[in-house]
């Protein structure tokens, strides 16, 4: 037998007598025999030795390149502790915590993911993690309607294109009205906010940085949003909040984002982690797991998943999202992490960051045919403006083995010829210098 | 076994109602409380919220479920019972001495469309 | 020794547990009032503290390496190790944005995976964009809906779902807009093929069903069923939840399902880890390819390309291509077990279910007698006279080192037990399960309050629950407060 199945011809034999049948296609006896014995078109078995050399001819028709674009993938470097960490059988082969007598491991770290985030984001209360930033937006957007029990809501024009993708699509079945908020010099416009919100809105989503690197200022938003009892929705990629303004402390509702950028490999766009922090007020309106702590008979500290009421396991067709689980080794991930990064580690990751993008940018629109489009702070990501072909600064990047700016016209056509660029603390002056060699002579 | 209170009236959806001249006292029954477990939060509804008679008027969580309460009569909510927001397991404790909202009756006459004990003694059993 | 001391608990200002290389660059300037004020409240430790701690914090927790998990519907095989090798491999850690010519590799191998599954399952196309079995549920019920609003047909607003489905299913009917219509299961679970009948009209559309459903009973009637749904306009989802036990023998696809989602953590040994990631692949028959989400991964020419433009697409559902890491490990596994070995799946999958059930009805209530598929329901002790509980019996599995099977699912037995052993676990193994199982059934018969107060010898023992929702402690900041 194959090397995953345990079963000796003894065992099948005595199984079968217990069971009394005869063999084991009489297990299937009632299922239609037309359905049964299909002859299908798959590969052989594959020895561990054949599927190595299978993986490595598939790995060698990849091309490794140094990355000068994030606008939602960001290259941070991964401390090695974390890989050895997660792949512990303990953690890695887990079921879900609901016996928590036998899982008191992940619910632990999920604590501790949930302290973090709230740390991060300066909010109450935080879910065990959702599956990406833009999920976790939909899940906030959901979240909001359910709260307020109204069917519209407000979007800035300057979130991720992506992530106003998927929150189209879940708005579009479940009959939400999604109205935009103009931008203005790549930030959401104030005064059209507050022209168009109204009570008929549940709230608005924003997102800081946003998808051009800007980092916006909602001081004012609350005050507006108070006048309509509306709920207010920041992104964010959780990383800058080291640095950056709260959620909390600009009067946030809910805070939700990506946290790839907490060293999570860019893994081709998966998995990643979504998460998801609001107030206390909002808590129990919440989707997805929460952990909480409490004690076991003998009075022991324990942690144990909390408010399963709300869940869909038990509300079925009345629950308000249909998640059932959480990245959890994302969110062991991450929480090591920032135990290993720490206070410090984190901050410096993230300002090292920061100024490897601003030394770009200087060096890029200091050449002839680069120059800036919109004068505002940005954080990790920034657009340049070129009058070079766009498609042949790629070309030639790819060439040197870097994968170039991301063309901002793929996602609006209004955009051609803006480039969106990004650089982490991986980033090195040799490499930056490259890419400026190469943009010169584009 | 559980308690039944003469006198006051009674929703299949095991909400019971005490009325006080124009105004009517909501909370749920004995057998409710035992049907749901230890309760663990009261979802209250605002003051001055309007409530048709079947619509949704707030919602009970024990650990294991959940369950919607419907209000049984239509209203202006005068009032609601704050205290179950810190102790919700008053309703556990004493399902009829606490009341979850108080509503201004629109209209009196729904209260005959409701059991009386007898009736939903018959309809638990 | 019991370990709960949080990481913050071990913090010291001034320890660090990183390196970095010391910066190239000037310090740019950022303006202080884009600034947080306070600085968060992270751990402050070296990183032999960092390993020690989440060691301590491993060891509280059970894994299939350490024993065996019969949880129904849940599906807990191996976790093959070079799975986790290959899927770590550098190489296909790839930008997001790469362009395609740079990515063949692992496009090749979202391609190959998604025909793999469709060979596997009889449907004609695979996304495997979804995150995990409940983001495919709610993808494939979009589907439903986009397809009814293309024929201009708006009246079906309606979804049915047995009352033994999985509590996912009428939670995403409901997320994805619609209504739910809940019909009345036979006994053993199976569609009421009358009450179908009636249940069926023009507002219904589609019904989602998982078989063999959630008592490990196969809907023999499948193919009256979904002709009728079928020629009452209707849509047929498969809840994959449950495939492990017809993998190699019976197509989903052929028994006239239009629309599943299968669980690669469950049938397709990724690992849990927790809770996920999971991956949940959509597949659907070829006249619904066109509503799959975008974007799509096509091959044209013997060369794998990206599409994002499609006018009929139910949209983007994920930021960029799914749980890419999760697919590298079900395609390993694919490639293992081959067209040889994948029959072997269901057939011992389902030996190994029925040999427990029939060694352990003399104890167990079994209340659906009868071949089963891969899993099955007991109603408690067969001896209720003790008042031992299917809690109890459960919390008292964990003293003998066995993850306690799944308790109080399905709805419909007041004390379900529901049991699934996986194709990897050996008959040593399950003799052992079935051994312990027999003398929690006696300790239940002569000494009740030994069961009732377990479990004795795990880390920590019955948790106060109520306390915890109604005072949530969610944070470490609540604790210190």
């Amino acid at each position: 037998m194959f090397k995953y199945l345990p079963h000796t011809e003894e065992d099948i034999k005595a199984m079968l007598e217990v069971v009394g049948v005869n063999n084991i296609e009489d297990l299937f006896s009632e299922i239609p025999a037309e359905l049964m014995g299909q002859d299908l078109d798959v590969p052989f078995s594959h020895s561990e030795l054949e599927l190595q050399r299978r993986f490595q001819d598939l790995a060698d028709k990849n091309t490794t390149l140094i990355p000068f674009v994030g606008a939602g993938a960001y290259d941070h470097y991964t401390p090695s502790v974390i890989r050895h960490i997660i792949e512990r059988q303990e953690f890695l082969t887990a079921y879900t915590p609901y016996q928590p007598e036998i899982s008191q491991g992940t619910l632990q770290y999920i604590f501790e993911y949930q302290s973090h985030i709230c740390e991060l984001t300066g909010m109450d209360v935080s879910n065990a993690s959702m599956y990406d930033g833009a999920t976790s937006t939909a899940e906030a957007m959901f979240m909001a309607i359910g709260a307020k029990k109204r069917d519209k809501i407000l979007l800035s024009k300057t979130v991720n294109p992506n992530i106003i993708e998927v929150l189209k699509t879940y708005a579009r079945f479940r009959n939400i009205t999604i109205d935009y908020i103009d931008s203005i010099d790549g930030e959401t416009s104030i005064e059209d906010f507050k022209q168009k919100n109204s009570k008929e809105y549940a709230g608005i989503i924003v997102q800081s940085p946003n998808f051009y690197g800007i980092i916006e200022n909602y001081d004012g938003y609350r005050e507006v949003l108070d006048e309509t009892k509306s709920l207010f929705i920041m992104n964010s990629d959780i990383s800058t909040l080291s640095v950056l303004k709260t959620p909390r402390e600009y009067g946030v509702d809910i805070a939700i984002g990506d946290a790839q950028a907490l060293g999570i490999p860019l893994g081709y766009g998966g998995p990643y982690i979504g998460y998801l922090a609001t107030t206390k007020k909002l808590m129990r309106k919440m989707p997805g797991r929460i952990c909480g702590v409490t004690k076991d008979t003998e009075g022991k500290r324990a942690f144990v998943l909390t408010l399963q009421a709300r869940e869909q396991h038990i509300r079925r067709e009345k629950a308000n999202s249909n998640i059932c689980s959480n990245q959890s080794l994302l969110a062991l991930f991450v929480t090591v992490y920032l135990a290993v990064m720490g206070k410090k580690g984190l901050k410096e990751a993230q300002m090292n960051s920061f100024n490897a993008t601003h030394y770009l940018y200087e060096q890029v629109t200091s050449l002839e045919g680069f120059d800036v489009v919109f004068n505002k702070e940005f954080f990790k990501d920034c657009v340049i403006k070129t009058t070079k072909d766009v498609s042949k600064i790629n070309e030639l990047l790819f060439d040197k083995g870097i994968l170039g700016p991301l063309d901002l016209e793929l996602f609006d056509p209004t955009m051609k010829n803006y480039l969106l660029f990004s650089a982490t603390e991986k980033r090195t002056k040799k490499e930056i210098d490259l890419l400026v060699s190469v943009l010169e002579v584009a | 076994m559980s308690k039944i209170i003469d006198g006051l009236y009674y929703a299949n959806s095991h909400e019971w109602v005490k009325v006080e001249d124009a105004f009517a006292y909501v909370g749920i029954t004995d057998y409710a409380q035992e049907s749901l477990g230890e309760i663990v939060f009261v979802e209250l509804p605002e003051e001055d919220d309007e409530i048709s008679a079947g619509g949704e008027l707030s919602a009970i969580e024990s650990v294991k479920a959940a369950s919607d309460i419907v209000s049984p009569v239509t209203g202006t909510i005068v009032m609601v019972n704050e205290e179950l927001e810190d102790s919700p397991e008053l309703v556990n404790e004493d399902p009829y001495e606490n009341w979850i909202v108080k509503i201004e009756m629109e209209n009196k006459s729904e209260l005959e469309a409701l059991l009386n004990a007898a009736e939903y003694k018959e309809l638990i059993e | 020794m019991y370990y709960d001391r949080l990481i913050f608990e071990i913090s010291n200002p001034g320890r660090k547990g990183y390196s970095l290389p010391k910066s190239e660059f000037k310090e740019y300037s950022l303006s202080n009032n884009l600034q947080r004020n306070e600085e968060p409240m992270l751990p402050e430790v070296s990183e032999l503290e960092v390993v020690r701690h989440y060691t301590n914090v491993s060891v509280k927790n059970f894994g299939i390496e350490k024993g065996f998990y019969p949880l129904g519907s849940c599906t807990m095989k191996y976790n093959p190790k070079i799975n986790q090798d290959l899927s770590n491999m550098p190489e296909f850690s790839l930008h997001p944005y790469a362009p395609v010519k740079a990515a063949q590799g692992v496009l090749e191998i979202y391609y190959e995976t998604q025909r793999i599954l469709s060979e596997l399952s009889g449907l004609h196309t695979f996304t495997l964009n979804p995150y995990a079995g409940a983001h495919g549920e709610l993808i494939g019920l979009m589907i439903i809906k986009a397809y009814h609003q293309k024929q201009n047909d708006l009246k079906r607003t309606k979804i049915i779902v047995p009352d033994s489905a999985h509590g996912t299913n009428p939670a995403t009917a409901s997320v994805a807009g619609f209504d739910v219509v809940e019909v009345k299961s036979n006994m053993d679970g199976t569609v009421n093929v009358d009450d179908l009948k009636e249940a069926l009209n023009d507002e219904i559309a589609g019904i989602m069903l998982t078989n063999p459903n959630t008592l490990g009973i196969f809907e023999k009637d499948i193919l009256e069923i979904s002709s009728l749904v079928h020629e009452a306009g209707g849509l047929l989802y498969y809840d994959g939840a449950n495939l492990n036990p017809l993998l190699g023998l019976a197509r989903p696809g052929d028994m006239g399902f239009d629309i599943m989602h299968i669980n690669l953590h469950k049938t397709f040994s990724t690992p849990h880890g927790g809770g996920g990631p999971g991956s949940g692949p959509v597949g659907v028959v070829e006249h619904l390819v066109e509503f799959l989400p975008k974007p799509v991964v096509k091959k044209v020419n013997n060369q794998f390309d990206i599409e994002f433009n499609n006018d009929t697409t139910i949209g983007q559902i994920s930021h960029f291509y799914g749980n890419i890491g999760v697919v590298l490990k079900a395609y390993s596994y694919l490639l293992s077990i081959g067209k040889e070995n994948f029959k072997h799946i269901g057939g011992l999958s389902v030996l190994n279910a029925n040999y427990i059930k029939e060694s352990l009805k003399d104890d167990y209530l079994l209340p659906i007698k009868g071949i089963c598929k891969h899993e099955f329901v007991f109603d408690g002790l067969i001896d209720k006279s003790s008042h031992v509980t299917t809690l109890d019996v459960a919390k008292r599995l964990l003293d003998y080192d066995v993850h306690p099977p799944t308790i109080y699912f399905p709805l419909i037995f007041k004390e379900a037990l529901m049991i699934e052993p996986p194709e990897t676990e050996s008959k040593a193994t399950i003799d052992n399960f079935i051994t312990i199982m027999r003398k929690v059934a006696e300790e239940a018969r002569t000494n009740p309050e030994l069961v009732k107060g377990a479990p004795y010898n795990t880390v920590v023992k019955r948790l106060d629950e109520a306390t915890a929702a109604r005072n949530p402690i969610v944070k470490f900041r609540d604790i210190e407060s």
